[in-house]
């Protein structure tokens, strides 16, 4: 955690220079390559060990309810229809039918084309209703066809925009592109709260990780997010606990909160209450609501219904007694 | 030189095909030797791993469901002395392996016995066919260690289903020693799953699971117990295999009775067109 802490100084002493990083490419390079290296070997280390603490009972029930309502219930296929979704957005209104005291989720994850549908659903319930757009999973189309597809996923209802980075322009160093990329999306949501995904399985390296969710928070994201779910790598809690620390420390530098949506392959209760503890242990309770911290995920909630039901009635619940979506 | 000291072995779980320990770390001293002791979260791993190998298990054909059985017996065979060894009669064993021949037949047979066309009055086929019921939960009998064991899987799993088996807590050794026959029979992993340890740890979880589709009571022989797990099977609508009376003899013609038992029954109206 050394390295950690030497950033911090750093970033903290550049506090008057950020908002002024955008304005030239030689900056932000500078800025961006400034920032300390993560020590991989100890920021796996330390998500392993996170990974071992043991969440019973009571704090386990807590655990479980607040990881509901932190699910972003996402589905993004081809196959999605207006049927499919609007029992989506039914269920995340309700997850558990047979229990009135289960939470709701946080928010429904859509395409654009189907965010007028879920919108009829969730009109004033609280569940957010998120759309991801700027050509997901991608993010290859110009540039106003991505602003585009940002302003008629608001227009549609989305109160919530998860896009994607320009991964060609961040891998070639163009940092100003993406930044610049971000910025003109975050004007195209209005209201709506803006979600970076950085696609992290694309990025190689730690360091990347760490570098994309700076310029991402520079570029006024409210929340960065790690994966598409579209690539092999998705989310995993070593690239969650860089993305952490990222936002922990621009906390620190600029006074400005931003949340944190690991995404892909989150697939079991245990693994929910991993990050859970993570985000506990690296940045505090300040994160521990679905406001700063999201689960993007389709078949957790199943499982998290499951667990839950366990606890309630005291006996192991199967998949038959729950919605396959 | 020095006398050579013999390798001991720990007698484990039989779970998803591998041998873990008991997630409790516990074990308990038996037949001369430390047996894992399983605990309730065993048997729920034990049910995830039976789940996940209904799909291919239930799939694969009657054909080679049969073959597999008589894998087993095949490999019993050569593990006869073993067996001996352990303390379950030379007689007991023969009849053991006599019964996975006896069933491994019954595998491409049954459904002709037991399904078939019916008469309808009306311009259709109408065809019943048998089918597996999922997972099935088994508490094996106390006695006969081996040859009861063998006579409440192999019914079971020749029609497709999965097993958890609570194997008998006084002479688990058998049981163990069959998982590595089981393991070493192509037969796939997960399709039985062997616990050792206490019946009222372990069979109570299985009773009330939502995600077992029947249960086989034999070895349950405290009548108090066994009408409390039928009440927790009733939950999901749990098939139950009632305890086996004291005298039952298991050397007799086992019938077909504990496989029909473990199947439903699917029935296809299909028009004739004329």
């Amino acid at each position: 955690m050394r390295t950690i802490r030497g950033m911090t100084a750093t970033t903290t002493s550049a506090r008057s220079d950020l908002s002024e990083l955008g304005r030239s490419e030689t900056a932000l390079r500078t800025f961006l390559h400034g920032l300390p290296g993560v020590d991989q070997v100890g920021a796996e280390q330390r998500a392993a060990q996170l990974g071992t603490r043991s969440i019973k009972t009571t704090a386990k029930a807590e655990a479980i309810d607040l990881a509901i309502r932190m699910v972003d219930l996402t589905t993004l296929e081809g196959a999605d229809t207006p049927g499919k979704v609007r029992a989506l957005a039914a269920k995340a209104l309700r997850p558990d039918p047979a229990d009135p005291s289960c939470p709701h989720v946080g928010a429904v994850c859509v395409y654009p084309s189907m965010v007028p549908y879920v919108a009829e659903v969730l009109r004033g319930s609280g569940v957010h209703l998120a759309s991801v757009a700027t050509a997901f999973p991608s993010g290859q189309a110009p540039l106003e066809i991505k602003l585009a597809d940002v302003r008629a996923a608001v227009e549609a209802g989305a109160d919530e925009i998860d896009m994607v980075i320009n991964r060609g322009a961040f891998l070639s160093g163009r940092y100003a592109e993406v930044y610049d990329e971000i910025v003109a999306t975050k004007e195209a949501c209005g209201d709506a709260h803006l979600k970076v995904i950085l696609e992290t399985g694309e990025l190689a390296t730690y360091d990347n990780v760490r570098r994309a969710s700076w310029l991402a928070m520079l570029a006024g994201g409210d929340f960065i997010k790690t994966s598409t779910g579209k690539v092999p790598v998705a989310a995993t809690l070593p690239v969650t606990l860089v993305m952490l620390e990222a936002v922990r420390d621009f906390r620190a530098a600029t006074g400005r909160q931003v949340g944190v949506k690991p995404a892909g392959g989150i697939k079991t209760t245990k693994d929910a209450i991993k990050y859970l503890v993570m985000v506990n242990e690296t940045v505090g309770a300040d994160w521990l609501s679905p406001d700063w911290f999201r689960f993007g995920a389709s078949s957790l909630l199943n499982d998290l219904l499951m667990q839950r039901t366990k606890l309630t009635t005291g006996v192991y619940a199967g998949p038959d007694y729950f919605t396959l979506d | 030189m020095s006398e050579r000291v013999a390798v001991r072995k720990t007698y484990k779980l039989f779970i998803g095909g591998k041998f873990p320990r008991s997630e409790s770390g516990r074990s308990y001293l038996v037949q001369s030797a430390n047996v894992s002791l399983a605990s309730r979260k065993d048997a729920r791993d034990a049910v995830v791993a039976a789940r996940a190998a209904v799909k291919g298990w239930a799939g694969a054909t009657a054909y080679n469901r049969g073959q597999i059985l008589y894998r087993v017996a095949e490999m019993l065979e050569g593990r006869r002395e073993q067996f001996v060894a352990l303390g379950v009669p030379a007689d007991e064993v023969d009849a053991a392996i006599d019964r996975w021949v006896w069933y491994a037949g019954w595998s491409d047979k049954l459904s002709q016995v037991y399904g078939g066309a019916n008469p309808v009055a009306g311009p259709y086929f109408n065809l019943s066919a048998p089918e597996p019921t999922g997972v099935v939960a088994v508490a094996a009998p106390e006695e006969p260690a081996l040859l009861g064991l063998v006579s409440v899987i192999a019914p079971a799993i020749v029609t497709g289903n999965t097993v958890v088996v609570a194997a008998s807590p006084a002479a688990p050794l058998a049981a163990v020693t069959l998982a590595e026959v089981l393991a070493t029979s192509d037969l796939p992993g997960g399709v039985v799953n062997i616990l050792t340890g206490r019946l009222t740890e372990t069979v109570p979880t299985l009773a009330a699971h939502m995600d077992v589709n029947a249960i086989d009571l034999t070895g349950v022989a405290d009548a108090e117990l066994a009408a409390d797990l039928e009440i927790k099977a009733a939950e999901n609508l749990k098939r139950v295999l009632r305890p086996a009376p004291a005298d039952h003899d298991w050397y007799a013609d086992p019938g077909i009775t504990r496989m029909t038992t473990l199947l439903e029954t699917k029935t296809v109206w299909h028009p004739k067109g004329v």
